[in-house]
């Protein structure tokens, strides 16, 4: 079997997962992007989306994450996510939840820069709903 | 001396204040749990950020244009104190010395001729600074409705702060809160939030890249832009955390402690009761007999 590459998945309450995996699909915020081992040095921001992870024994997990970061270093890969739930535990009805507070967000924007990061962020929401 | 009827009132009172702080320190070793592993759990994430962001700061190093939030103001006249305290009172020395510690530090700071902003976040702490400092608070936040404090109540506090950093409304921000060392000791902390405070310890040092360069997606800045609000919300959320375990310890040996102090008070209040008892019931003996001896004779 081929190398496993070691990741990491910690939300602000707490550390989701530690595992040695086969390969994780990171929703890039410039595009989607898999990361298997030694995988080059790579720092980037993350868009609201599904973290796909297939583990050692070849089993695939989703992850929703509401933004963040994932930080691939010789070391592996650690997605430092805002907001993290197992798919099995995500519904439609959460997703909507997610989406009626972003639209809140849009509305409650302050200034043009916060207003357009909101709505991003509420066009990505329903992006996802969609595809689901 | 106290009669029959008193002690035996006193000893029911007492024993209703043991009760009371039985229950109480129950209580906060059940939530002491919960508290201590929410604070534990929360550790990674801020480890983890902290290593980002070193990594960030050390590629950023030396370059122009760096964040307000990492380099500062380039001034230090305007300091913004933020003292977490908690909601309630009955936790021992808690809040106090997390208030002292805030009142040295604004005494020093406006002996210096510095300018000082407050913001208190729980109710207790406000209450310990407002009869000093009522003109410097400008915001009191109630945590009092949070049953859980989690990342949005720790975000809305971090984008209050930046808000007024943002109009400029002060250069330096401290952060005051009680760091969770286990249920004896808790130490009052401050903590310097802005500037931004990159450790560059030993643990932090940049990874061997074995000659790779990191790649950013976006670009350098614009993370650092994106990642430096975020750290400071992950800062206050840890600080509400570690202060949750923290009161929840105090008020638990606190309420320990009183509930032994009324243990031994029964005891002697108990022990003064009997005794009274028995001298009464003596004196009663005496008059009988002596009453008796009285017709015999």
């Amino acid at each position: 079997m081929a190398e496993l590459l070691k990741f990491e998945l910690v939300s602000p309450e707490k550390l989701l997962m530690s595992a040695d995996v086969q390969s994780v699909v990171i929703p890039g915020a410039e595009g989607d992007f898999g990361v298997f081992v030694n995988h080059a040095p790579v720092l980037s921001t993350m868009r609201p989306g599904i973290v796909d992870i297939t583990t050692a024994d070849g089993k695939n997990e989703r992850i929703f994450v509401r933004g963040g970061f994932a930080e691939v270093n010789p070391t592996g890969l650690t997605v430092l996510a805002e907001q993290a739930v197992n798919m099995d535990e995500m519904d439609a009805a959460a997703l909507a939840q997610h989406i009626k507070n972003a639209q809140e967000d849009v509305n409650d924007a302050t200034s043009d820069a916060k207003k357009q990061k909101a709505q991003e962020m509420l066009d990505q929401l329903k992006q996802l709903e969609a595809s689901l | 001396m106290a009669n029959l009827k008193d002690l035996k009132n006193r000893i029911t009172s007492v024993t209703s204040t043991q009760k009371i702080t039985r229950a109480m320190q129950m209580v906060a070793a059940a939530k002491l749990r919960r508290a201590q592993e929410s604070a534990e759990a929360a550790r990674p994430f801020s480890e983890r950020m902290a290593a980002v962001l070193a990594n960030l700061s050390a590629a950023m190093e030396g370059r122009e244009g760096a964040s307000p939030l990492m380099a500062g103001t380039g001034k230090d006249q305007t300091h913004l104190l933020i003292v977490c305290t908690a909601e309630r009172g009955l936790c021992g020395g808690f809040n106090s010395s997390i208030a002292k510690l805030a009142r040295i530090k604004a005494n020093e700071l406006t002996a210096q001729g510095k300018d000082v902003k407050m913001i208190c976040v729980g109710k207790k702490g406000y209450d310990a600074l407002k009869r000093e400092f009522s003109s410097k608070i400008i915001e009191l936040i109630d945590l009092k409705a949070v049953k859980n404090i989690g990342f949005t109540e720790a975000d809305d506090i971090a984008s209050k702060i930046l808000k007024l950093f943002d109009d400029g409304q002060f250069d330096v921000c401290t952060l005051f809160y009680s760091a969770f060392q286990n249920v004896i000791t808790q130490i009052p902390t401050a903590q310097q939030l802005i500037p931004a405070n990159v450790e560059k310890s030993d643990d932090a040092a940049p990874l061997d890249l074995n000659g790779a360069i990191y790649e950013y997606e976006p670009e350098e800045d614009e993370i650092l832009a994106d990642l430096l609000p975020r750290n400071l919300a992950i800062q206050v959320l840890r600080a509400l955390l570690e202060n949750g375990a923290s009161e929840q310890g105090a008020r638990m040996s606190a309420m320990d402690n009183a509930t032994r102090n009324a243990g031994e008070m029964i005891d002697k209040l108990t022990l003064s009761y009997n005794r009274q008892r028995q001298a009464q019931i003596t004196s009663e003996l005496i008059e009988i007999i002596s009453g008796a001896e009285a017709l015999n004779g």
